[in-house]
């Protein structure tokens, strides 16, 4: 049995809270400068060229792109031959937590009763989803979520009737009342099957797939290019204020589900879409 | 797309001269406010009692900042979405409050009141926090400490880039954009 230290987990925790609000993916980057060659909108392009001069900003100056440097959730795989000592698992990613969004300037925008909403102070509690996977490394890929994004989410319990139609549907519809809530340009993370919480899940998870890579199931695939079609042609575009560019691009990701359901679930990013990982 | 500088406070002269699409440059001073502080803000109001910052004429800019580094006036300043305090707005613009600049459609209650007391609606770019924080040259929270990042700051700010979304003529900018760009 493989032993790593708790500290060290939180030691690259920390270091991962400040990655991902401060360096945006070459992805995202590369989805900004081919929009700007497609974007029909003046405004649109404006706004596209603003948000390669604040990711670089951001990146030089080591400060975060947005100001909602978000939940910070987690996705870990933690391999069953590995055993953390000298503390607990999460207590050591909330641990990096603290430290990473102390010593980085970044935002605390938790709050620990949902109704009372008093600020935690830290940024904790992290949200953590944790999958025991064969070997002995620990994988850690954070994923801060700002809020305008996020409460543009959604979940529908359709019928096994309502098909790839009906996931489509509810797809469009719901970017285009999210409007310019979310910051576009989007990317769309489309969950299908499971159960309610799994389809959720899923959705948040194909938000990590980099920007530019389908899927590997090509009817899925077929899929995910037709809603990317539909979405630019809303016209909602950079902003909210007209334009082509509404949506970078979209994931779905598949699971099996019960006979008699169809969990469909929609989590959208903002333009800043962040996510880092560490192997330890 | 006109750009125009204003300064604030604002006048009802300004106000008319802007038209939802102009591009703007703000100098002057702007208070932040957000979900926690409009909450009390309105319940000052409904009470009779004063605020703790005289808001008649200004703006209020819909922001968390990020903390800022040492030798920053601020950290990362960009809006958070303004349908959070669409409950609040149109009593704030009957108190006497100009403007807003936040991202986002706001409700039709607001921008109602936005023709009725005379206001203007901006928007500034969601999530280019870092960018925007450079026209920010000095910050200092002014009510509400213990919110944190939603304390109610007062920005003194040069050249702050933003675009109008709702006139005094009842014009809407996302409504344009749409219509513009939608294909079938």
């Amino acid at each position: 049995m493989r032993e790593i230290e708790a500290r060290q987990v939180a030691e690259a925790v920390a270091r991962l809270c400040m990655e991902a609000n401060y360096d945006l993916g070459e992805d995202v980057l590369k989805a900004f400068r081919d929009s700007l060659k497609v974007e029909e909108s003046p405004a649109g392009r404006d706004i596209l060229r603003q948000l390669l001069d604040n990711a670089k900003i951001a990146a030089d100056e080591r400060v975060p792109m947005c100001q909602d440097t978000g939940v910070a959730v987690f996705f870990v795989e933690l391999g069953q031959d590995l055993h953390v000592v000298g503390g607990g698992l999460i207590d050591a990613i909330n641990q990096g937590v603290k430290k990473g969004y102390g010593e980085g300037y970044l935002r605390k925008s938790m709050v620990g009763h949902p109704l009372e909403r008093k600020n935690t102070g830290d940024n904790t509690p992290a949200v953590v989803h944790v999958d025991v996977v064969p070997g002995d490394k620990l994988k850690i890929t954070i994923a801060p979520k700002g809020a305008g994004s996020e409460n543009m989410s959604a979940v529908k319990m359709l019928t096994p009737a309502a098909g790839v139609e009906g996931v489509k549907k509810f797809v469009i519809d719901r970017v285009r009342e999210a409007g310019s809530n979310p910051c576009p340009p989007i990317v769309v993370g489309v969950g299908v099957g499971g159960t309610m919480e799994q389809a959720a899940l899923i959705a948040k998870k194909a938000l990590l797939r980099p920007i530019g890579q389908p899927s590997k199931l090509p009817d899925i695939a077929a899929l995910e290019k037709e809603l990317l079609e539909s979405i630019n042609k809303l016209g909602i575009g950079p902003q909210g204020l007209g334009g082509r560019t509404t949506a970078l691009w979209v994931n779905v990701e598949i699971y099996p589900c019960h006979i008699a359901s169809l969990p469909v679930a929609i989590n959208i990013n903002c333009h800043a879409s962040r996510h880092k990982e560490a192997v330890l | 797309m006109a750009e125009k500088r204003i300064t604030t406070p604002l006048t009802d002269e300004t106000v008319r001269s802007l038209k939802a699409g102009d591009r703007v440059l703000i100098t002057g001073v702007i208070y932040t406010g957000r979900d926690a502080a409009h909450k009390r803000l309105v319940e000052l109001l409904k009470a009779g009692k004063p605020l703790p910052v005289d808001l008649r004429g200004q703006f209020i800019y819909y922001v968390g900042p990020a903390p800022a580094k040492p030798g920053q006036a601020i950290g990362s300043a960009g809006p958070t979405t303004s349908y959070r305090m669409d409950s609040y707005t149109p009593a704030l613009l009957e108190y006497g409050l100009k403007g807003m600049i936040g991202k986002g459609m706001r409700a039709k209650e607001v921008r109602d009141a936005i023709i009725k007391q005379g206001a203007i609606y901006l928007a500034a770019v969601g999530g280019a926090g870092a960018l925007i924080a450079k026209s920010i040259k000095k910050a200092r929270i002014v009510a509400y400490e213990d919110l944190g990042a939603e304390a109610i700051y007062e920005f003194t700010v040069e050249d702050f880039p933003a675009i109008v979304v709702d006139d005094v003529y009842g014009n809407d900018l996302y409504e344009e954009g749409l219509k513009q760009y939608q294909r079938a």
